[in-house]
């Protein structure tokens, strides 16, 4: 269903991007909302303070900020690990508030989570890890046969599907990670410092990857401390200090409609150079 | 389809993490075999016990020269006072042959047979002895005893064999008794904390689990699908060393000990269906509830 979605959004905002009637902000609601959100952590620690900003849909955003700013505590906010003890949190129309313990798997289901552990299942093959995100839907075993495959090799993993996760190399975990996040296509992309544990050539794959994913319609939230990263984006960034929102801007200019090789040469700009095969070592 | 999978995710899961599988294994082939032994043990004391509180008697002593008449009348009179079970009339000639027989030469300087015709009366319940007792010879005003009959010189209760004896058969089922639930309660902790020890080195895969939207009977299925094969593998094992050691060892000698051939011990087949019961009910609860700490992202 979100798939169907999504593929026919693309061409459309290709053509004319601004003009994309949805995007006007009281018409159509946006995907992330945070109203006067604030979490105090039961030491006495704060977590966020009274954070309020909103995420429109299709759009990428940056989480930046040190250690302890509340870039995680946003994160785990939004899949209902943790509940505000202050404001309102309102993801796709719906108040977080109102899902019961019992609806959280669903809430989360429409949801895809990358991490900077990558937190694949160690038991598992890559084949298996991506599947189970859709065993845990129902999905039927044909349904499986088909998709699995076919996001592995968007993913670039077609080779890998039956290595267990510590056969990989970092930068291919987290493609599985992000894999598997996707398989199920959610509106929403939660990625919590995905390039953390990775060196900048395997960053930028994984980037590009989530910018291909961005392409297809999903709106994509990530949390880093890579400035570098992030200046050469060019998207919309929000800082957090302690808590607080100190920032929140897009940009200067924002560059939609790159297709995702534009993209990765722009991002490599600068970078030493390095053989594009690091990766596959 | 859905149990195939489960059930291809626990054979999956104990492959993986053999280790852990094993040791909660052992455990419950362990505990199982504790209880197995113990429980037919606990049966055969009590069922002893039992046996002895059964002989438990009353003894109505008739007055000399009590005739046909008479013995029938106190029959009668026994048969309808309460908690009465059976009345067994010894006439003093088989008081007489069996006495002779337990002492002869004592019996030999005797010229006549002193003994008289008694009643002897088991008790429905080895308790109301001494109910029964003050039934047929009510205590009287100046304290001696009056029995309900003419023809009864004596009522018995051999007073003093039979409180000890009762004492002591109930301290005997009491210890059992304690001892069986000390032990049960031992083995469903044991079993329930080595489960839980297996889990605790698998909370990282539950909480990505829980991460990806899974429900929490979907991620506790196959660890409760997994304690049943662990407790029904374990619980077979134990079955079986038990049957050898049963076959090989209490069956030869059960002819020549009263303890082990004891009626109240249940029999074999009963024996094994409640272990495997217990086995894979425990196993399998105790992995279901072990998971709920871990469930909790």
């Amino acid at each position: 269903m979100a798939v169907t979605t999504s593929r026919s959004r693309t061409p459309q905002r290709a053509a004319a991007p601004a003009a994309v009637p949805h995007r006007a902000r009281p018409a159509a609601p946006s995907v992330i909302e945070f109203r006067g959100v604030e979490k105090r952590y039961d030491v006495g620690a704060v977590g966020l303070d009274q954070a309020t900003f909103s995420i429109g849909r299709g759009e990428w955003a940056f989480l930046v900020g040190s250690t302890g700013s509340g870039k995680s505590t946003i994160m785990r906010l939004l899949i209902k690990e943790l509940e505000p003890t202050a404001g309102t949190i309102v993801v796709a129309g719906r108040d977080l508030a109102e899902i019961t313990h019992k609806r959280v798997p669903y809430y989360r289901r429409n949801i895809g989570v990358v991490f900077q552990d990558f937190k694949l299942l160690p038991n598992r093959t890559v084949y298996d890890n991506v599947a189970y995100a859709l065993q845990v839907t129902g999905g039927t075993r044909k349904e499986i046969r088909a998709k699995v495959p076919d996001i592995l090799r968007l993913t670039g993993l077609s080779t890998k599907l039956h290595n267990y996760p510590d056969q990989l190399s970092g930068g291919e975990q987290q493609r599985v990670a992000i894999a598997r996040a996707f398989v199920n296509h959610p509106p929403l992309l939660l990625a919590d410092e995905p390039t953390g544990n990775l060196d900048p050539e395997t960053s930028i794959g994984i980037m590009q990857l989530l910018y291909r994913i961005n392409r297809a319609g999903t709106t994509v939230l990530i949390a880093t401390h890579d400035n570098a990263m992030v200046d050469k984006m060019r998207r919309r960034v929000i800082e957090l200090s302690q808590g607080r929102i100190v920032r929140d801007e897009a940009t200067g200019a924002y560059v939609r409609d790159e297709s995702t090789r534009e993209f990765a040469v722009r991002m490599r700009d600068g970078l030493p150079d390095t053989p594009p095969t690091v990766e596959q070592r | 389809m859905k149990l195939g999978f489960f059930t291809r995710e626990a054979s999956r899961a104990l492959r993986r993490n053999a280790a852990p599988s094993f040791a909660a294994l052992a455990t419950v082939l362990l505990t199982m075999l504790v209880v197995g032994v113990f429980i037919p043990i606990v049966q055969a004391t009590t069922g002893a016990a039992n046996d002895v509180r059964k002989r438990v008697l009353v003894d109505v002593y008739l007055v000399r020269g009590a005739t046909q008449p008479d013995i029938a009348r106190v029959r009668a009179q026994l048969l309808d006072t309460v908690n009465v079970k059976r009345v067994e009339f010894v006439s003093k000639q088989e008081a007489y042959q069996q006495q002779r027989r337990k002492d002869p030469e004592a019996f030999a300087l005797l010229g006549e047979n002193p003994l008289p015709d008694t009643f002897r009366v088991t008790p429905e319940n080895p308790d109301d002895v001494l109910k029964i007792a003050s039934a047929l010879a009510p205590e009287a005003a100046g304290g001696g005893r009056t029995p309900i009959d003419r023809s009864i010189d004596e009522v018995r209760t051999r007073r003093d064999d039979t409180s000890k004896i009762l004492q002591v058969t109930r301290f005997v089922k009491l210890m059992a008794g304690t001892l069986a639930v000390l032990l049960i309660a031992a083995s469903i902790f044991l079993i329930a904390n080595t489960i839980r020890l297996s889990l605790y080195a698998r909370r990282r895969e539950v909480e990505v689990m829980k991460l990806v939207g899974a429900t929490d009977w979907f991620i506790r299925w196959p660890f409760v699908i997994e304690g049943v094969i662990v407790g029904a593998l374990g619980t077979l094992l134990a079955i079986l060393l038990l049957a050898i050691g049963k076959i090989a060892i209490i069956d030869p000698l059960a002819s020549d000990f009263s303890l082990i051939s004891a009626p109240e011990t249940m029999p074999f087949t009963v024996l094994i269906a409640v272990m495997l019961a217990a086995g894979v009910a425990i196993s399998a609860i105790g992995s279901g509830l072990s998971l709920r700490r871990f469930l909790r992202v």
